[in-house]
This record gives C-alpha cells, structure tokens and sequence, in this order.
C-alpha cells in the first residue's frame, strides 16, 4: 500500500481524476454501451443467436417496420400501459396518504415506518413466487380473505384474464407504495413551518393551507417518485415473470416479458434486438419529456 | 407567548391517534403477506394446502428438511427392510415413505448469491469510490454529462442488453460463471455507487484533504488517509445497497446461468414438490433468502431514501 501510494505522489489532480474514473467509464462503456450499439446492430439483420452457422444478413428497417406495424406488439403495450398507469395512480394516491399520517409525529413513528418499507427491498421474484401461493384458488389466503368479507366462491386471480392483469397491479402496489411514501414523506419535512403559522394568521382553513402549501411543496417530490416507478414497472420483468409469466395466454405479457419470450425462447435475435431498441428508445424520450414538465413544475 | 395555531406536524390529540390507527393497520396488512410466507415455511406439506388457511398449526421442520434434501418414494417393504432412521430428519421424510437421496441445490444457489453479491459489492463500491471522488473534488470536462451518463445506463431494461451480453459471455467464455456475474452486477450497481458515494463525499468538507495536504501528505494519500475513513458511513450504506440489489436481482440471473453460477432467486422458483409446488419447502428458501435483507433494512433504515432516490432526496 505505501509503495503503491508513494508511486502516485507525483502524479498531478488530473491525473489522478482520470485514473479513479477511467475504470468505472471503461466497464459502463464494454458491459453497457458496447452491449447496446451491438443490439442496435444485430436489429437491422435477421440474426438468430441459436442458429450460429446461418448466414446473417442485412434487412435494413424490415425488423422496425414489422414491429410498428404489427396489431400484437400495441396489445403488448397496452397491457404495460394499463400496468404502469394503474399502479402509478395507487402508488401515488396510497403513498402520499400514508406520508401526509406518518408526518403527524406520533410515538413510534419510526418503527412503523422501517416496518411498512419492508416489502420494497425484497426480491420482486421471490415475492411473485410467493404471491401465486396467496392467489392460489384452492388453497390461498387473499382468496380467503376476499371470500370473508363477499362471497365470491371460487376464483383465479392469475389464471383468469380479467383478473390476472389486476394481480400484477395490486402485488406491484403492495411492493412499491413504500417507495412514493417515503418520497412524499421527505417533501412534507421538508416545509418549513412559518407557512403554515403565516396560513393560520391569515386564517385559512385546513384544506386551504392543504391545497396552497402542503400539495404545491410536496407534488416535486411525488413527481420524482412516479418518475422512477414509472421506469421501473415499464421495464418490469423479475415480479410478473414469476407471477404470472405472461399468462394466461398473453393477458399479462409486458413489454418486457414478451421480449424475453422473442429473444430467449423463440431466439429471434434481430428481431428482439430491434424492440430492444424501440423500447429503450420509448423510455428514454418519456423520461426526458418527463423531467423537463416537472422541471418547470418545480420553478414555478 | 401564546401560540393557537397548529401546523400538520404538531396536530391535535385525537388526530394523532387516528392517524396511528391507520398507520398501524395498514402495516399489519402490509406484512401479513410476508409472516405468511415464514408462517407457512413452519408447516407440514397437508397443513399448507389446508382450506380455510390454517392460521394456528403444529410447527413442522418438513419444509426446510425438504428444502435441503432431494428425496424419493419407495414401496413400503423397501421402507421397513431399511436400518431404523438416524437422524431426526430422515425420520420426518421416512414418516412420508421417502428417502433422502442426497443433498438438494439450495445451498450451493444460496452460497452463490453469496458470493457474487459480495464480490460485485467491493468492486463497485471499490471502483464507485474512487469515480465520485473523482467527481466530487475536481475539475473534470463535461462533469454533468458524463453523471448522467453514468445514470442513464440505469434505463436500459435489462432483457435489451442480455442478448448482446449473452453472445459476448458465450465467445469470451463468462457465461454462466461467477466472475461473468460479478462483473456484470458490479457494471449494473456502479452507477448507483458512483451517485451516492458522490454525495457523500460532496458533504465531507474540503478543509479536511487540504489541512492533511499541508501536512505535506499527497492527494492519494489524503484520499486514503482522510476521505475515505470520513466516508465509512456513506460507503457502508452504498455497499448494503448494492449486496440487496446484487441479491435480489433476478432477469440476468435468470438468463444468463444455469448450472454452474445460478443464484437463488431464479432456483427458489424452481423447488418443486410431488404433485405440484413444494410449499412449505418454498416458504422455507423464501424465508432464508429474505432474512438477511430485512436486517440490512433495519440497519439502513437513515440513508433508505437517499439509496432508492440514487441521492436525491437527503434527509
């Protein structure tokens, strides 16, 4: 070690700077981007990673056209849509009302809440797994559970198709609310309590200062949460691939899970490589467009 | 001075206590998925798929027997010509006319999480420190986009990289090995460690390197000296983020190994009973693979929003 710190004493700040970031930069560039422009070239050919002697060739924008124009990939997207959009309005809805009860500082809040974040940092395949066991027909508790309270003899949250795209949402929910509460929760410390002294001065009602200080001050920070969840769950993979894998037929095939069945089952690698592309592409530009409204949001 | 007014934080009594009411409700409910799942790891095959769910049972050790053994059915005569049982657990699978065949995956699934979550914990917590101090304390040219940048790789679903992973680890013979794993997760929590570390290290005042530096130390080994042992918080912290994400992660894992390197949670899935799903064994594997993240949560529960927020929410 001090051989090694000593042979650097020499060495001026820029140096040093591109020595501690040239390892990090070179490993995003090959595991990362190198990956990427790979993919972006494989999209334009019609190569099949399971065919290796095959001859691979050229096919220009055959493998965009096909997608974009295929009626099955916009019920891929659908399906995701009505994924992210539903489980972002519980989220947000659930998560700001439990930051808004947790900010009345009561004994024991903190406990509470390391205890209701606990679901988030588990594994999303581990806890799909466990979910088909509560979703069981037969057997499972929230079958049970739900039969306590109506009547609805037996049911198959995934093995029905109306049902199955709500399964998603409602362990997706149970998983992540932790996530925007705890966003939310930052938000609400945040405002310094003159306003709402100032607010009582000029005496506002409580729904007034909720409406003019506590949602204008807190609404950055759920923005911020629902951007991240909103990447997250259009990415969705581990969860849904362990509870429902897509099914039943193709009532819960995310984006992502029907990439993995193009790409690794059906071993169409141009193809696939081409959706890759389209995806990545998708949120990468709802990501921006996203940033800059809650930019403006935020200086306002 | 007299004060009437009331902000959220200072509410009145009655409301306080209703809004621990609901809060403590809502955490019941909220774990009531997860004391199943350990509940269930504690019953016998028949008491798990008992309607309505048994929720008092008799607590049975078949799961997790079950989990690490793999085991087999034999005619009753073959049973009774066997010596009598040793241990207590080829008792309990004896009493299911079965056999113990061997040891089952698990453990070796388990020790690979193990092992590939710890390494590709040093290295991108080894190499995210040194980049955000980097970051942190020079003039670096194009700073802001090389930090986005170095998130943006974070918008990539995995399932589009995989592909071109795959064939790469198939010709340079990393797939399904454990440094082919390390290496990947270490690239894929880099830019979650490079991000946070750079945080923490923005809030380590400067006068500290430039006093050690007076002292006639150099940069490095003011970096080594001074920074880094300030930073042991915020490095710790970075480092539990990175073992939970390298732990839980299941697409690549899923993908990319199979025999050799595989991890558990794309094995838990796969435990599987005579006649469908092995629940009490699932349980039990659930249960050892989630234990050791709840602690971590339970220790990180001060820096929990900054890690999931990659730094910008600080409380």
């Amino acid at each position: 070690m001090k051989s090694a710190v000593k042979k650097f004493k020499g060495l001026s700040d820029k140096a040093i700077a591109w020595i501690f970031i040239a390892p990090t930069l070179i490993l995003l560039l090959a595991i990362n981007i190198y990956p990427l422009i790979y993919a972006i070239r494989m999209s334009f050919t019609n190569f099949y990673a399971n065919k290796i002697g095959r001859e691979v060739k050229f096919v220009g924008l055959k493998n965009y056209k096909k997608i974009l124009g295929k009626e099955e990939i916009w019920e891929k997207m659908q399906i995701t849509a009505h994924f992210v959009c539903w489980t972002l309005v519980l989220q947000a809805l659930i998560g700001l009302g439990l930051a808004l009860l947790l900010n009345k500082k009561f004994k024991g809040n903190e406990l509470l809440t390391t205890l209701i974040v606990l679901p988030m940092m588990l594994s999303p395949a581990v806890v799909g797994v466990f979910w088909t066991y509560l979703y069981n027909p037969q057997v499972g508790l929230f079958n049970y559970v739900v039969n306590f309270f109506y009547d609805f003899g037996i049911f198959d949250m995934i093995g029905s198709s109306t049902l199955a795209p709500w399964s998603i949402v409602i362990v997706d929910t149970w998983m992540w609310t932790p996530f925007t509460m705890l966003i939310c929760l930052a938000g609400l410390r945040s405002i310094p309590n003159y306003l709402y002294e100032a607010a009582e001065v000029d005496r506002a009602s409580k729904w007034q200062q909720f409406i003019h200080i506590t949602l204008p001050s807190v609404l950055p920070f759920l923005l911020l949460a629902l951007l991240f969840r909103g990447i997250e769950n259009f990415k969705m993979f581990d969860l849904v691939a362990e509870l429902t894998s897509g099914g039943p037929g193709s009532a819960t095939e995310l984006a992502s899970i029907n990439l993995k069945r193009e790409a690794f089952e059906k071993w169409k690698t141009g193809y696939s490589s081409a959706f890759a592309v389209i995806l990545f592409v998708t949120i990468f530009g709802f990501g921006n467009v996203y940033v800059k409204v809650m930019n403006k949001i935020k200086d306002r | 001075m007299m004060d009437t007014s009331r902000s959220p934080s200072e509410a009145s009594g009655f409301s306080r206590k209703l809004a621990a009411t609901i809060i403590i409700v809502y955490m019941v409910v909220t774990l009531i998925p997860i004391s199943w799942m350990v509940a269930t790891s504690f019953k016998s095959v028949d008491s798990a798929i008992s309607y309505p769910p048994e929720v008092f049972f008799e607590p049975s050790l078949e799961g997790y027997v079950n989990l690490f053994t793999n085991r087999s059915r034999q005619p009753k005569d073959y049973l009774d010509s066997l010596p009598p049982p040793d241990t207590w657990y080829e008792e309990l699978v004896r009493s299911r006319e079965m056999v113990i065949t061997g040891p089952s995956k698990f453990l070796p699934r388990y020790s690979n999480s193990l092992i590939i979550g710890f390494g590709a914990t040093f290295f991108s917590v080894f190499l995210g420190s040194l980049a955000a101090y980097a970051l942190s304390r020079f003039k670096v040219p194009l700073k802001d986009d090389l930090l986005f940048f170095i998130l943006s790789t974070r918008m990539f679903p995995p399932i589009a990289v995989a592909v071109p992973i795959f064939i790469m680890y198939r010709k340079l013979g990393l797939g399904d090995t454990h440094v082919g794993m390390i290496i990947l997760y270490t690239v894929v929590n880099l830019s979650l460690s490079v991000w946070l570390l750079k945080g923490f290290m923005d809030e380590i005042p400067r006068e500290y390197e430039e006093a050690a530096m007076i002292d006639g130390y150099s940069r490095m080994q003011a970096f080594f000296k001074v920074v880094l042992p300030q930073a042991t918080t915020g490095i710790a912290a970075t480092a539990i983020f990175c073992m939970i994400f390298s732990w839980n992660e299941y697409a690549f894992a899923v993908l990319l190994t199979q025999f050799n390197a595989q991890t558990a949670p794309p094995f838990i899935p796969t435990i599987i009973g005579e006649g469908g799903l092995d629940w009490p064994a699932i349980g039990a594997g659930t249960t050892l693979f989630l234990i050791p993240v709840m602690i971590f949560t339970v220790v990180l529960r001060k820096h929990l929003l900054r890690g999931i927020t990659f730094g910008a929410v600080r409380k």
